[in-house]
């Protein structure tokens, strides 16, 4: 091995992906990032000082080993990097892609202090999706120990919990509502960030653990939890159908024709095919787009609309870009493609065109005020900066609420925003039931999701009495001494505790 | 051409035409038939580049396992519903029930109000509600007497049945309205009344019930793509509020339903719907000319014949 790494010996420069011409991209869905070749991925892996105490896995949700796997792309062992990285998150190409790195992994990395820091997002992405090109799947054994795992919702959490309880040896059902798996993956990101032969792949993984799919089933309506752990004979259940309820603006004009949630657009245009000529699902956008919000799902929706061939696309928000919830990639993106942003703006109305119709938007222009008590500066209203602009659509991405049907349907206990109350290790008010992801917490990030999924399979686990392996082959990861080859020396009872 | 709905899906096990546009589908889905309630529909894919359409429940029969809906052919996808739906093959998508299902109540007296389509998602209500011990009558509007279908379904659960005309072929003639005037003249204790079919007749319902305060529930259809509320699409203003028609829904009371905004909304995709189906009938239109040229005509009636106009 050669001498110890330091910041002054390794590449001073970070590995720049290459990224198609945003005038060309502005025009297919065809991703924007391109992959790392494999020698971007060696001499990005050698900026890498494999610190003893990593930071990066602490930011990581799911705890990837990340020097481990960025050791063994060094050592050109990809099979092996991805065989580390499955080890925690199944879904590698995915997490490579839209994961927040900057916040994450990539935010404590200690080479970002004095240069920019590790691109560990785009080497996860490099081995994800080397492992699709190469059809790796990394099938441990798995003895089957009988339990059954029902999992509804086939969104990130929804999978990352599947996968877990599979590996566990559980017979896992997932329930999707909507016609094809994949949850916000397939519906929500657009194909430029993430394709979506990369989550047909990784849902095809999931299968190979042994997990089944099944679509066209609404839980809450076809049946409903109770019945799930009674009559269906579910040893356990998670829920992770996400917010999805979206919140429109409450302004005059809100319920005219062209005013859509971010989340239709979306689902026509990436799950219905509306961009595709055979598909029958329409989408009509007009010359002019304005979405309304700044976070990530606004920044697909201006994006979308430019490619699906609207010649003016207005980004509105209330607040300043650094306020922007959006990840800095995808606002630099955003703008790149031709995106006219105007910050410190709110609509206060839709416009009528007489018919039903959008004609445009009046809007106000806003300052940042004092800091609030949590240190925030809240935006104010300019008085007299009303002012109006044509537009013909106005997509509405200001976030979303919770979803009512499982509410509706069973006695579990929700807060008073109606999102499911769980517990710390995300049990709900229901004995066996836990929930996790944007159902429970409101609306976040796909890697939020799994860790939660990811969680929430623990306490499954734990609530079926499955030995978590992992905690007891690596004693060093639990709180002190407290637990030793996961026993908790808490544990006064004589429950019965079954090893998987 | 897409592919025949062979293989994997929902299977259609009857089908039954009552008339050049209305057509009857029974598909076999054994946990929905469990499932279904009064008031509650689908979301149907009839391929897999269709578009997702919500159908009200017409019945569901829990011993043969299976729902029916009916479904009128209007639009590019409801025509080539109409064209492909037969006995054998299945549909590429069905999921449900959806929406909160109707409150079947302890009403003594309840009139229940199809005009048109909406006479088939009438039916589990009136059924619903002789089945709670309900005095039941059953109103039924159609255009003429050849578009009548399932009187006789009507007939073994409504203590009453008035059937309107707008020609006078049968029965009263006139709208819907007119046999509600009827009955409310005869029958002032009617304590709830269910009306279901096109927005303008719902309106008008509601229009003849709120003078006598009678609490009148109606079932809105507006556009929708998950039917599950991720989309807000199909949001509806009820009493000045939104609301979403596929998980608040869909039914609502209909003295407090903004009618005009339901069929603002209903026209969103007036314009492309009308070029699709232009698209369709044209492309329809080749094929069979193109398949009269190398087959032997098919003994199926042709159903491009209707549709020819475009």
């Amino acid at each position: 091995m050669a001498k110890k790494r330091t910041i002054r010996t390794i590449p001073q420069e970070r590995t720049r992906a290459r990224e198609q011409d945003p005038r060309e991209r502005a025009k297919n869905f065809t991703e924007v990032t391109c992959a790392f070749t494999v020698e971007d991925a060696l001499r990005e892996s050698e900026r890498c000082l494999f610190c003893p105490d990593p930071a990066c896995v602490e930011g990581c949700p799911v705890s990837i080993d990340i020097p481990g796997f960025i050791r063994k792309i060094g050592d050109k062992d990809f099979r092996g990097a991805y065989e580390v990285i499955t080890d925690a998150n199944l879904l590698a190409s995915v997490c490579g892609r839209v994961c927040p790195q900057e916040t994450q992994c990539e935010g404590p990395c200690p080479v970002g202090e004095k240069l920019e820091p590790v691109a560990i997002g785009r080497l996860e992405r490099f081995v994800g999706d080397l492992a699709i090109k190469e059809r790796w799947t990394s099938v441990p054994y798995i003895e089957p120990n009988g339990l059954r795992v029902g999992i509804v919702g086939s969104g990130p959490a929804g999978m990352a919990c599947a996968a877990d309880m599979a590996k566990a040896g559980c017979e896992v059902t997932v329930y999707e509502a909507f016609h094809v798996p994949g949850g916000v993956l397939r519906y929500g990101i657009p194909d430029f960030r993430l394709p979506n032969e990369v989550i047909d792949a990784e849902i095809d993984n999931l299968r190979k653990l042994g997990v089944k799919f099944e679509c066209n089933t609404l839980v809450g309506r076809l049946f409903t939890i109770e019945q799930m752990i009674g009559e269906m004979g579910f040893h356990t259940v998670f829920i992770g159908t996400g917010a999805g309820y979206p919140k429109f603006m409450g302004i005059p004009g809100d319920s005219l024709n062209n005013v859509l949630s971010a989340n239709e657009l979306l689902t026509r245009c990436n799950m219905m095919g509306a961009r595709d000529p055979g598909h029958d699902t329409p989408l009509p956008l007009g010359r002019r787009v304005a979405v309304i919000g700044a976070g990530n799902t606004a920044m697909d929706a201006t994006r979308v609309c430019k490619r699906l061939g609207a010649e003016k696309v207005y980004c509105v928000y209330r607040r300043t870009k650094a306020e922007s919830p959006a990840r800095v990639e995808e606002v630099h993106h955003a703008e790149e493609e031709g995106i006219e942003f105007h910050w410190l703006t709110a609509p206060i109305e839709i416009l009528d065109d007489g018919k039903g119709n959008v004609r445009g938007m009046r809007c106000i222009r806003m300052e940042l005020g004092e800091p609030d008590e949590s240190g925030r500066r809240g935006p104010v209203p300019i008085a007299g900066s009303e002012f109006e602009f044509e537009a013909d659509t106005v997509v509405i991405a200001i976030g979303t609420n919770a979803n009512p049907i499982i509410g509706q349907t069973s006695k579990l206990k929700l807060n008073r925003r109606g999102y499911i109350e769980a517990d710390e290790n995300l049990a709900t008010s229901m004995a066996g039931v836990f929930a996790g992801g944007d159902i429970v917490t409101g609306a976040a990030t796909v890697i939020e999701a799994m860790g939660a999924g990811r969680k929430a399979a623990r306490s499954m686990k734990a609530w079926l009495g499955i030995r978590d392996t992992e905690t007891v082959y690596l004693p060093e990861r639990a709180a002190g001494a407290a637990r030793l080859f996961g026993i908790d020396v808490a544990e006064k009872n004589f429950a019965r505790v079954r090893v998987a | 051409m897409p592919d025949t709905n062979k293989g994997p899906g929902f299977e259609i096990v009857a089908r039954e035409d009552f008339s050049d546009v209305t057509f009857l589908l029974e598909i076999r889905h054994p946990l929905m038939a469990k499932a279904a309630r009064p008031g509650q529909f689908v979301i149907v894919m009839s391929h897999a580049e269709g578009e997702r359409i919500p159908l009200t429940i017409a019945d569901f029969d829990r011993s043969r396992g299976t729902i029916t809906l009916v479904i009128q052919a209007v639009g590019k996808t409801t025509r080539e519903m109409q064209q492909r739906c037969q006995v054998g093959t299945s549909l590429h998508a069905l999921v449900g029930p959806m929406g909160v299902p109707s409150h079947v109540g302890n009403a003594k007296k309840v009139m229940c109000v199809g005009g048109g389509l909406g006479v088939a998602p009438v039916f589990p209500q009136a059924r619903g509600f002789k089945e709670a011990g309900a005095f039941v009558i059953g109103v039924l509007g159609f255009r003429t007497w050849k578009l009548i279908f399932w009187e006789d379904r009507f007939r073994s659960c409504c203590d009453e049945l008035i059937v309107c005309t707008d020609d006078g072929s049968v029965g009263v003639r006139g709208p819907v309205t007119e046999g509600i005037k009827r009955a409310i003249a005869r029958h002032p204790d009617i304590g709830e009344v269910i009306a279901i079919g096109p927005p303008v007749m719902m309106k008008a319902c509601a229009e003849a019930t709120r003078p006598h305060n009678i609490r009148t529930v109606v079932s809105l259809n507006p556009v929708m793509v998950d039917g599950t509320g991720m989309c807000g699409g199909c949001r509806v203003r009820i009493g000045g509020q939104v609301k979403f028609a596929c998980v608040d829904g869909p039914d609502f009371d209909g003295h407090q339903v903004d009618f005009e905004d339901l069929t603002t909304r209903l026209r969103r995709f007036a314009a492309e719907e009308k070029s699709a189906l232009e698209r369709w009938s044209e492309s329809c239109r080749m094929t069979t000319q193109l398949e009269r040229a190398v087959v032997e005509p098919l003994a199926l009636p042709d159903p491009f014949d209707e549709v020819g106009g475009g």
